[in-house]
């Protein structure tokens, strides 16, 4: 445990990509498998829930160290952080065991889950009894859950592939989908490559840019085809041996919230699509709003299913990225499109649809064909070079798939804070501070550009505020600034250069159109598609 | 009482002085020479004999001031007035003040650790005690000072080893001088910001033993660059003069203070490394030198003093009041912070935006 604790406070301490890998490095060296595997789970996403147990610290805390609680409150409220306030007022303990972080998981963390409050007590005071205050901390936040370090996802996956010594592309495949944290899973993530390992995951998603620029830059408008761009979930659909799966870009398993989807898909054995989740009305697909319903409703049992009704869920298809067993990724565009095409042609239910290619002769007919978007339920258009194969993660370039949204502007933005609104939202707040990525520093630092009044309903703009409280870290006045997870697409009319902001840019009304749970903070977008926002002008 | 705070800070009306005033006002008996508590232009000051010598390289040489000894009662009108250290600095003092048989002791700020450039603090039993409270919480327990600077030079060792400079980020004088005595100079050479040169030669007038330090300057920096330490106030962060020190592996910066027992301090600062290196009280030491005063009415002044204040009425029975300090606005530390330039503890005050 000392030795991930230590790995955590170092990981905490720097702001250098490079120290961290070469942290990580050392780490996976030097520790356990066992170890390893939580560290990796830990660091990918794959992070344990909950065990229940957060309001329990507090009331420990509180009759341990025999504070008042509204002692306890004040320390937390200048702390920001559960988790560290019990840490710092525990008194120290006598003698510290170190235990190795699987144990401590199994035995301290995951014990914890399903027993009655007596048991958990037990074992939580026992825990701090054997562990030191810092190791005390990054326990609390595996007790509490939602455990997160400041470290990429991808700096990760560069350090296994240092230590196992092979390719990065295939260390990111192998950390898609659900990691568990097993010895022999992490020895899996450093194993050479094999033919047939990658039967259970999705492949990692190939992500799109914001067009940069003018359209016309982009070179002959027959090099390019394009799409609608959906306003769903981007998912896998994974068809092998004798099982359906729907993987997220989240990387979570949401088949089971579109069963129809899964009953839907009898597809050869060996198929993987690239597409869209959408909920489809009357009219067209409908707002994310209605996708968002259905995910929070994480399963629905076969019998409701004729709930569903008229609102039934379309998976549209995309690209394929495997046909017959074979990784077809580094196909051409197009060929990877007529097979597609090949393949959904025998079929007739419209579930499993396909995204229809926008036809256009040139790019002044495209940008017209993009303003009528709205009608067509869609954020904009999607281009993409016939000649491009899918690649891993984000390219820039042409060789990138380019997003064309349609005005007004919308970006997806980190919040970095909030003050409680006035009125009737006195107590709640509402009124957001945020920030978008500034890459040009190593490491990137979030640089504000917009406030803006929440344009959510009440329900989300009361669990707004209660996350913004329990994630404090730092007061001015009313002003709290929140650790920076939270992600949420903005619209605007216009931008334009000033000094009230760090980006050195100012947006006219920004508004939030919706809390983007699903997407984590390092995806959110950057200073520099900002600035490519700006009239051709520049000022 | 025998003190009243008024616009000019606390007066003392039997005695005719203010205690640590912050406008300029006619005698002022000063606690110790940092900024928040000594303020230019006064007629005449009593203080410790460092104290002066402080104010004088910091404000003016021909400051008017009288030293009091350790200990050694002066009489100021009805009032019998001593100092005793308050170890927070050097020179920096209690003020102990005695009339009619009542007798009240303004701690100023104070520590309980061993700190071998200031005087060791001293119980002065009292009546009534007005204490500081900056770090009025019980998340605050220092850890040993000893285990801190083995922490600090292994991390310069390790800095210089990779080519990089190291910047310890501290306020010029005290904490500076603190640092700069538990740095081991057999790990490479030390370079100072002009602002320490002052408070380092009264220092070692006093003889207190500091390393030599080479004025960090366009000269030193080769000298510096890499593989030596830098020791400078906060302020000095992410300036052209910082960055010519910048070793073949660029620089790393660790930022000393109390406050950097909160992670999310350190975080806000984005410092590479926090040292819990405090000259003020943690919790125990505050809770433990009410206790031994022995005093029955408690003022808290100077951070979180309505916390300590209600702690100190509630668990210990005492009759406590809150100290108005020279801070509008003053909270806790997470709080609007009391501006860089006038704490000792460099609290961040960055600009956020609007």
């Amino acid at each position: 445990m000392r030795r991930f604790t230590d790995l955590y406070l170092a990981l905490d301490g720097t702001n250098s990509t490079a120290e961290k890998t070469a942290m990580l490095v050392d780490y996976f060296h030097s520790a356990p498998d066992a170890d390893a595997a939580w560290v990796v789970a830990f660091l990918t996403g794959n992070r344990p829930k909950g065990t229940g147990a957060t309001g329990l610290l507090r009331d420990l805390c509180l009759r341990h160290t025999g504070h008042p609680a509204w002692l306890f409150d004040e320390c937390r409220s200048a702390v920001g952080d559960l988790s560290e306030t019990v840490a710092l007022l525990l008194p120290p303990p006598d003698t510290a065991t170190d235990e190795p972080l699987h144990v401590v998981m199994r035995a301290r963390v995951l014990a914890l889950i399903g027993v009655d409050a007596e048991a958990k007590e037990r074992i939580i005071t026992e825990a701090w009894t054997v562990l030191d205050a810092e190791s005390r901390l990054v326990y609390h936040k595996l007790v509490r859950g939602g455990f997160r370090v400041g470290v990429q996802r991808k700096t990760v996956a560069k350090a296994l592939a240092k230590v196992a010594g092979v390719d990065l592309d295939l260390v990111v495949h192998r950390l898609t989908g659900r990691f568990r944290p097993t010895a022999a899973d992490f020895r899996r993530l450093l194993d050479p490559p094999s033919p047939d390992e990658h039967l259970d995951r999705p492949y990692p998603f190939f992500l799109a840019n914001g067009l940069e620029g003018e359209v016309e830059s982009l070179g002959p408008p027959t090099d390019w085809v394009a799409e609608e761009k959906w306003d769903g979930i981007r998912a896998q659909l994974i068809v092998r041996n004798d099982s359906i799966r729907l993987w997220s870009r989240g990387e979570e398993s949401i088949g089971p919230m579109f069963p129809e989807l899964v009953a839907a898909a009898q597809l050869p054995p060996g198929t993987v699509l690239d597409g869209e989740v959408l909920i489809w009305g009357e009219h067209g697909p409908r707002s994310f709003f209605e996708l968002q319903r259905r995910l929070n409703r994480r399963v629905a049992p076969a019998p409701q299913l004729s709930l569903f009704g008229e609102e039934s869920a379309r998976f549209i298809a995309y690209d394929l990225l495997e046909s017959d067993g074979i990784d077809r990724r580094p196909e051409p565009f197009e060929s990877r499109r007529s097979r597609l095409e090949r393949l959904l042609a025998q079929r007739t239910a419209d579930v499993i649809g396909i995204s229809p290619l926008v036809p256009f002769a040139d790019w002044s007919e495209l940008a017209a064909i993009r303003n009528g978007c709205a009608g067509r339920g869609t954020e904009g258009l999607m281009l993409k070079r016939r000649e491009s194969i899918y690649g891993v993660g984000r390219t820039r370039g042409e060789d990138g798939w380019i997003k064309w949204k349609v005005d007004p502007f919308t970006l997806d933005a980190v919040l970095i804070g909030a003050q409680p609104g006035s009125g009737r939202r006195a107590n709640l707040h509402t009124d957001c501070t945020f920030a978008v990525w500034d890459r040009r520093e190593e490491p990137a630092c979030l640089v504000t550009f917009a406030k803006a009044y929440s344009g959510l309903d009440q329900a989300e703009i009361e669990s707004l505020d209660r996350w913004i409280r329990t994630n404090t870290v730092a007061r001015r006045g009313p002003f709290r600034e929140v650790r920076p997870e939270q992600v949420f697409e903005l619209a605007f009319e216009g931008i334009q250069r000033s000094t009230r902001h760090r980006s050195g840019l100012a947006v006219r009304f920004p508004r939030i159109l919706r809390w983007r749970k699903d997407k984590p903070a390092d995806e959110a977008d950057d200073l520099e598609t900002l600035a490519g926002l700006l009239p051709a002008s520049g000022t | 009482m025998l003190l009243e705070p008024t616009v000019d800070g606390l007066w003392c009306e039997a005695g005719g002085f203010h205690v640590d005033p912050w406008r300029p006002v006619p005698l002022a008996v000063v606690t110790h020479a940092h900024a928040d508590h000594a303020t230019p232009g006064c007629g005449r000051y009593l203080a410790s004999e460092r104290t002066l010598d402080v104010m004088r390289v910091r404000f003016s040489k021909d400051l008017e001031g009288t030293p009091v000894d350790w200990g050694t009662p002066i009489e100021l009108g009805q009032c019998r007035v001593s100092l005793h250290p308050a170890g927070h600095v050097l020179g920096s003092a209690q003020i102990r003040i005695e009339c009619d048989a009542e007798v009240l002791c303004v701690t100023g700020d104070y520590k309980r650790e061993a700190d071998p450039t200031a005087e060791p603090f001293e119980v002065v039993p009292c009546d009534t005690l007005l204490t500081e409270s900056t770090f009025g919480l019980p998340i605050y327990r220092w850890p040993d000072p000893s285990t801190v600077f083995e922490r600090m030079n292994a991390w310069w060792r390790e800095n210089a080893a990779a080519g990089r400079t190291t910047v310890f980020l501290s306020y010029a004088f005290g904490k500076a001088q603190r640092i700069l005595a538990g740095l081991d100079a057999s790990i490479g050479p030390i370079g100072v910001h002009g602002s320490l040169v002052g408070p380092n030669s009264v220092y070692t007038r006093a003889g207190i033993r500091l390393p030599d330090v080479l004025r960090a300057d366009a000269d030193s920096a080769a000298t510096l660059a890499g593989g030596g330490a830098i020791v400078c106030p906060p302020s000095a962060t992410g300036t052209p003069w910082i960055r010519r020190f910048n070793g073949p592996e660029g620089a790393r910066m660790g930022f000393v203070s109390g406050w950097m027992q909160v992670r999310g301090r350190r975080r806000w600062r984005a410092v590479d490394r926090g040292f819990i290196l405090s000259d003020h009280a943690d919790w125990d030491g505050l809770i433990s030198t009410v206790r031994a005063s022995g005093a029955r009415r408690v003022g808290v002044t100077h951070g979180s003093s309505e916390v300590l204040a209600r702690y100190l009425q509630e668990k210990l029975e005492l009759e406590t009041f809150v100290v108005p300090t020279r801070y509008v606005g003053e909270s806790p530390p997470t709080s609007a912070a009391p501006p860089e330039a006038s704490t000792d503890e460099g609290v961040p005050d960055r600009e956020r935006e609007e």
